[in-house]
């Protein structure tokens, strides 16, 4: 069997179409929303700031705690249970490992950088998302960060090397399927984020790495104008 | 622990004015109502009102009747204050403000009547719609009871139910039916700090309210819920007179949601 | 060859090439790595000569020694008071740097700052644990009485305060306002409630624009405006 064409008519390296806004929720230190499809996650950056109970604190450095959450109207299906699951426990670990190689927080004794993500619409590739709208929102709010992070799902459906597949693709039912979600430092290449489920060769998956570190790199441009339009557009009007 | 916050604004109030300048009985700007933002759920709407912005989502359900009531469906509202909308929130169960928020917009929708249970009944002692309103703040700038209440009353608006064939929903396939509605219910917070009453209250001026009264109304005047809050007492005159405000106020709100 | 890829006042993401080459300094806010110069922050470039460095348009305000900030009091103990520095760290003000005078043992502390209280204080030690302490022994440090406090982005408060203070000068002039800017990002203003709403106002637009030139002649214009409107 071979995988012809894509259901949606992507080309096999092209992602959903995406979407970027920094800096939409006034409260918040850092924020941002990234949209991908029909996933769309926001992310609230609060800290540094005080850390309690008091045996969390680090007295060498700051903790970061990533909360990943989606809204109990945002799946395609039934209605998502409010209070989180394990799954979503499992996601805000990765989301927080994915994030911390780029930050320094030795500034920042005793304190934490709390991140919330949370999904109004979920539609494959959710936890991506979520670690591309927090990368946003860390540099929003004054982070000291050695690169952003973007974060991309590859993987394989039937003999075909795919880039952000989409919720048909993760369930494909007539062949194979590999779903690869993957985070990386776009400038340094690093990966920071590698999870996979599903059936792939190691040259395969070798070839998916690959696409990923080409499609981080564009969604790193993506986030970068998404930062930088935030003070353009007050540049903009005054003219 | 805000008494020179409270100075100040009773300060002001002298000067007829707000902290940000408004009238007493003023919304801010901007405020929107704008619904279908999402299409993963069966109804959605978000509203801004100022730097507060909520978040409303409809999901239907199908539930096996009540013994007592085997002909009707029914509604059921969470809402969650999510940490990412204000520092002050924390992870966890939703305390007791976020269970408060989540009954009295029920409230306002249940008695108001807008819903006719019986007309969720699929099989009468089988089968009925359960319509579950979940709010979700974005950013709490202030009055997150008033636009909780209308971002829930606008998704329900919009909600279209999805394909059932009798045995299972079909949640990727919405029909074209909407949920038939009767007159919808507005609701408004009046807050009294002294002897003023104000509606909208943004953060500072939700720190020093001395007491609240949510009036939920009906087009023709009709009250269908109330909820007073804070820890001073109000007078019968006091709620007569925020009464008149929230019904005052209901008005405008539900051009709102045309 | 070295080279600035960036000119001066450009906006910067982490993880941008802002410089190649060896005999380019990398200054606050970026790093090198081999022949690159790369940002490490969001950041607005400040080419000085052959060093680049960034000036950072956010971030939470961490207390710095000598620094002249406004704190609220959130508790009162028998040798001193707790502060909130709008900052992850609190400040402790001692007894005896509480005022010029002498505090007799025993007093009744809240006498002198109570539970809610603002007041302008001056940073005297951060320790490497950043637990800070705070003098009110000084000029201009006192408990602040009346107006009210709006806060800013610590970062932007250079530009509010403007050159040897001429920005908020401006601003206290034309509103006739009492105006106290804290290093942390507090502002406290004190005058009639449309003075201080037009204050406020331009502070507000100082926050927004900061990063752009013109900014004293849009902010005298925008003052000129609010002035002439009774209401505005």
């Amino acid at each position: 069997m071979t995988y012809k064409t894509r259901a949606d008519g992507r080309k096999f390296d092209e992602t959903r179409k995406i979407e970027a806004k920094v800096g939409i929720i006034p409260n918040a230190d850092g924020s941002a929303y990234f949209k991908i499809g029909n996933t769309w996650a926001y992310a609230a950056v609060y800290g540094p700031r005080n850390l309690h109970p008091k045996f969390l604190q680090d007295p060498s450095k700051g903790i970061l705690r990533c909360n990943y959450n989606m809204m109990p109207f945002s799946s395609s299906g039934e209605r998502v249970r409010p209070g989180g699951s394990r799954r979503s426990k499992e996601i805000s670990m990765v989301t927080e490992k994915a994030l911390l190689p780029v930050l320094d927080l030795v500034e920042y004794p005793n304190s934490v950088v709390d991140v919330f993500i949370e999904l109004p619409q979920t539609e494959a590739g959710s936890r991506c998302a979520g670690i591309c709208a927090a990368s946003m929102a860390l540099a929003d709010a004054g982070l000291a960060m050695k690169d952003l992070v973007a974060a991309i799902s590859v993987g394989r459906v039937d003999d075909k090397i795919v880039v952000d597949l989409n919720y048909l693709e993760e369930s494909y039912p007539d062949g194979p399927v590999a779903d690869i979600p993957v985070a990386m430092m776009p400038n340094q290449g690093k990966i920071t984020l590698l999870q996979m489920d599903g059936l792939i060769s190691k040259d395969n998956l070798k070839k998916a790495l690959e696409m990923a570190k080409k499609a981080c790199k564009d969604i790193y441009e993506i986030q970068k104008k998404a930062l930088k339009e935030k003070y353009r557009t007050e540049a903009e009007e005054q003219v | 622990m805000y008494n020179e916050l409270k100075n100040h604004i009773l300060k002001l109030f002298g000067s007829n004015t707000r902290l940000d300048g408004r009238s007493f009985t003023e919304y801010r700007k901007p405020f929107k109502v704008e619904t279908g933002f999402t299409n993963t759920a069966e109804g959605s709407a978000r509203v801004i009102l100022g730097k507060t912005e909520v978040l409303a989502g409809v999901k239907m359900e199908i539930m096996e009747p009540y013994p007592d009531t085997q002909d009707e469906g029914s509604i059921m509202v969470g809402a969650e204050l999510l940490p990412l909308s204000n520092p002050e929130f924390e992870l966890g169960p939703p305390g007791i403000q976020a269970i408060e928020l989540a009954r009295v917009v029920d409230r306002g929708i249940r008695e108001s009547k807008c819903i006719d249970f019986k007309k969720l009944c699929i099989t009468e002692g089988e089968k009925a719609w359960v319509i579950v309103i979940d709010i979700c703040p974005i950013n709490d700038a202030g009055n997150l009871l008033d636009v909780s209440a209308l971002a829930a009353v606008a998704a329900i608006k919009s909600a279209k139910f999805p394909k059932f064939n009798g045995e299972k929903i079909d949640y990727k396939e919405k029909t074209n039916k909407g949920i038939e509605l009767g007159d919808l219910p507005m609701s408004v917070t009046v807050i009294k700090i002294g002897d003023k009453y104000l509606i909208d209250p943004d953060s500072d001026e939700e720190k020093v309210v001395d007491a609240r009264l949510t009036v939920a109304s009906l087009s023709d005047g009709t009250l269908c819920a109330m909820q007073k809050g804070g820890d001073y007492p109000l007078a019968a005159e006091d709620i007569e007179k925020m009464i008149d405000i929230g019904l005052e106020k209901g008005k405008e709100l539900r051009k709102l949601v045309k | 060859m070295s080279e600035i890829k960036v000119k001066d006042k450009d906006i910067v993401v982490p993880g941008e090439v802002v410089a190649l080459g060896m005999d380019i300094f990398p200054g606050s806010g970026t790093y090198r790595e081999g022949e690159n110069i790369i940002s490490a922050r969001l950041g607005l470039v400040q080419i000085d000569g052959r060093t680049i460095k960034l000036i950072p348009l956010s971030g939470r305000y961490i207390p710095k020694k000598f620094d002249t900030i406004i704190c609220k009091v959130t508790d009162v103990s028998l040798n001193g008071w707790r502060l909130d520095t709008n900052s992850p760290y609190q400040a402790m003000l001692p007894m005896k740097e509480a005022t010029s005078q002498f505090i007799p043992r025993g007093a009744d502390l809240t006498q002198f700052y109570d539970i809610g209280d603002y007041i302008v204080c001056k940073i005297f030690n951060v320790t490497s644990q950043k637990l800070v302490d705070v003098t009110m022994r000084g000029v201009g440090l006192s408990k602040l009485k009346g107006g009210r406090t709006i806060q800013v982005e610590s970062n932007k408060v250079p530009r509010i305060v403007g050159k040897q203070g001429s920005m908020v000068s401006m601003i206290k002039d034309a509103t006739g306002c009492n105006i106290i800017v804290g290093q942390n990002g507090l502002v406290w203003i004190n005058g009639t409630p449309e003075n201080e709403l037009l204050a406020i106002k331009s502070i507000r637009k100082i926050e927004e624009e900061s990063h752009l030139s013109g900014l004293t002649d849009k902010i005298k214009e925008f003052l000129d405006n609010g002035k002439a409107k009774p209401s505005v």
